[in-house]
Order: structure tokens, then sequence, then C-alpha cells
């Protein structure tokens, strides 16, 4: 074990760090949206708009994550229209595919989440806010959504592990993040084992924080369940 | 062609994937300090970094563990392991992580009080373990398996790191000699969709045949 080529490679994979987080909070941020989105139109009552939003959470949660972030690095640009449209100058960037590919999978998957926890919102809590004069509008604002999204925090915890580790893929499309420059290390030194601990050890304590971050906000949005002091 | 491969790698790597969570539940329920610790870290580590990581590790330093094994056990020479030994061992290991799991709490649902019953009607731990604890388990593990499986199933897509010929390869290469990704990546999404829809399908009607004697509420 070369502890020195271990200490040495940290700063290294240290500065793929921020590649690393800003695909983690940009795709999470945008995929909540798009989460949001599709489960609305998922309760909407409307037949096509439903069809079309479950085909769409289908095809995202059926392939493989790699298959869709090729698919939009290396597909999109075979369309000549897409070539020519205003949008080419952000999907020729491997960077705006990969969060374009990591947000398109990660609202597939939030948004059945959040359809489940908007679905778990008890009736009776809804028709208490309807019989108090609330709108549809305010009481799914004021009562289903705070109620849903403190339902959904356990299981978008997995989601959110999920993502940390699903940014490592966008190292396939040339971008340097942590695993990118693990890759590229290794086969610099052959050092196999020693680069893939840092490396490894790298996401274990991203996921470490992001879970303790989600504990932090379930222990936030539950008061009722702490005990009194 | 691919497709095959990819099934294959699949199956061998989720059946892998079951012996490995099968030992791993064990010493995690097991009395043993030292077992559980192991399981853990197991489990923890290979659930908390990312599953390209683990294949990287495996294809670059696998042939290496494998030929110092094989030195320790006095055969000097280089040990070769191939594309396809090196994915299923991977994707074994990750999806055996998740296994394990799965079993656990397989396991840990089955109501202790039929332990007893069959204890007290004079049944030996293996005939408990054969008649008892195994059949409900598999019943009571066949949905949590089910997902494991397609993270299996999907998890094969990144063994083309390698340069085994799977699905994912085949089509890397097909969009790199037509210049038509898009028709290719589609056609290999369509694919994977295609075996994941047969085989929650195949996993439903597992279910509904393990649940045939259970009485629903």
């Amino acid at each position: 074990m070369n502890w020195q080529l271990m200490w040495d490679s940290l700063p290294r994979m240290l500065g793929g760090l921020s590649l690393t987080l800003q695909l983690i909070v940009g795709s999470l941020a945008l995929g909540a949206l798009v989460a949001f989105g599709v489960a609305l139109l998922r309760l909407s009552g409307n037949r096509v708009v439903e069809t079309l939003a479950a085909a769409y959470v289908f095809v995202f949660r059926g392939t493989p994550l790699l298959v869709q972030i090729f698919l939009v690095y290396y597909g999109l640009g075979q369309f000549e229209f897409i070539r020519e449209s205003i949008l080419w100058p952000f999907l020729r960037e491997p960077y705006w595919c990969a969060i374009l590919a990591l947000t398109l999978n990660t609202g597939a998957y939030t948004s059945e989440v959040l359809r489940g926890a908007i679905l778990s919102v008890p009736q009776g809590q809804v028709e208490a806010a309807r019989a108090c004069g609330m709108s549809r509008a305010l009481a799914f604002r004021r009562i289903v959504l705070p109620v849903a999204i403190r339902q959904m925090l356990p299981a978008y915890g997995n989601e959110v592990i999920l993502m940390v580790k699903a940014t490592s893929l966008a190292s396939t499309i040339t971008l340097m993040e942590v695993t990118g420059i693990a890759r590229r290390m290794i086969a610099q030194t052959f050092a196999v084992f020693e680069l893939f601990i840092v490396a490894g050890a790298i996401y274990l304590v991203l996921n470490f924080v992001a879970t303790r971050l989600i504990k932090f906000a379930e222990w936030r949005l539950t008061p009722y369940l702490r005990a009194r002091a | 062609m691919g497709t095959a491969m990819t099934v294959a790698v699949a199956v061998s790597a989720f059946a892998f994937g079951i012996l490995v969570g099968s030992l791993g539940a064990s010493a995690k329920l097991s009395h043993s300090l030292a077992l559980n610790v192991v399981a853990d870290i197991y489990t923890t580590v290979v659930r908390g970094i990312p599953e390209l990581l683990v294949i990287y590790l495996l294809f670059f330093g696998g042939s290496s563990v494998a030929t110092s094994i094989a030195a320790a056990f006095g055969y000097d020479g280089r040990v070769d392991l191939n594309a396809f030994t090196i994915g299923v061992l991977a994707v074994g290991l990750i999806s055996g992580a998740y296994s394990t799991e799965v079993i656990r709490g397989a396991v840990q649902s089955v109501p202790f009080g039929q332990i007893e019953a069959a204890r007290a009607c004079g049944m030996s731990r293996w005939l408990i373990l054969r008649r008892v604890l195994v059949p409900q388990t598999l019943r009571f593990a066949l949905p949590g398996l089910g997902n494991v499986w397609q993270l299996t199933l999907k998890d094969t897509a990144l063994v083309s790191v390698t340069a085994l010929a799977e699905l994912m390869r085949v089509t890397h290469l097909a969009a790199g000699a037509t210049r038509q990704p898009f028709l290719f990546y589609g056609t290999a999404a369509v694919l994977y969709l295609l075996l994941t829809t047969i085989s929650t399908a195949l996993f439903n009607r597992a279910e509904i045949s393990a649940n045939r004697g259970v009485r629903r509420a």
C-alpha cells in the first residue's frame, strides 16, 4: 500500500469534487422541478396527459442511465434541426448533456416518490381544508404539499444517494469529475487500489453528508414526533 | 447477440449476488461481532460508492488479485480474468450488497414463534432452515429481489467499459461505425425496456405463485 501516493492524489481528486458537486446539485434541483411537474400531470385526471407522463417515467426508469447519457450526448447531435437550434451551444457541451440526462433520470424517479407521497396525504385533511373555505389550489399549497414533502423525505434520501453515485457516469462522456480523474490517474500510475480507495472514500463522505442533511430536514419537519423536553 | 450477452451477465451476476447476499445476511444475523462488522462494512461501502468505481477496480485490479491468490496456492504465473468473469464478479458484488439487505429483512420478518414451534416439534436446525425459514424468506424477499434484479440488469450496461461485447458495447460500436447514434442508442433503450418489462411480468407471476397459500386480508 503506497500511502504517500494516496495522500498526494487527494488534492487532484478533490479538484474534481467541484464538478461532481455541480452535477449533483444542478441535476437534483432541476430534477425536483421536473418531478413536481410530472407528478402533477400524473394526478391531473386527464387521460392523455397522464399516459404521457407515465410513459416518460416508464422509459427513464426502465433503461440504464448510461444509455440515457449516451442518447443525449451522442444521439441528439445526429439531428440537423437540433444542431441548428438555439439549444445546440448547450447540447454540444458534455457538461450540459450530463446535467440534462441526470435531470431527466432523477425527475422520473422523484416524480414517483412525490406522487406516492401526495396520494398518502389523508383525504380527511383535504376535506377539512376545503370545508374551511380554501380553494383547491390553496389547500394543495398549504396542506397537501407540505405534508407530502415531509412524507417523501426518506424515499427521496435514497434517490439523492443514487444521484451522488450516478454522477460518476459523467466520466464516460469525458467529464473530469472524481471518477474521471481517478480513472486517468489509475491509467498513469497503475496504483489501482490506492486510488480506488481515495475516490471511494470521497463518495462515501459525500453520501454520508447527504444522508445527514436529509435526516436533519426530516427532523426539522417533524417537530411533533420529537419527545417533549 | 449483445442482448444475449447482457442477459447472461445479468443472470450470472444476480445468481452470484443472491449467493453473496445469503452469506451476507447470515453474517449480519449471526451472533459473531466480527462477522457483523465485516458484513456491515461490505454493504455500506458497496452501496455508498458508484458502481462504475467498483467495475473499474475489478477491471484494473482484478487480475492482479487473482494472480496473487493463485500464487498463494502455489501457482506462479499470471492469471488473467476475462471480461465476462470480471463483469459478473463486479455486478454480482454490487447486487450482493443490495440482496444482503433484502434477504436480511425477509429473514427477520418470519415470525419467531414459527421457529419456536418448529423446534418444539423436534425439528433440527437444518430442517427448520429448509422447511420453515427458507420458503417463507423467499416469499418475503421476492418483491425486494425484483428491485435488485432491475438494478442488476441496468448495471450490466456499465460493464461495457470493460470491452465485453454486451448490448451497450455493441451499440456503442455500431453507433460509432454508422454515425447514427440516436437510432442505435434508441434501439438499445427499447431492448432494455423490453427486458425490464418482461422481467417485471415474470416477477409478478413468481410472486403470485409464492403467495398462493396466503390468505388475503
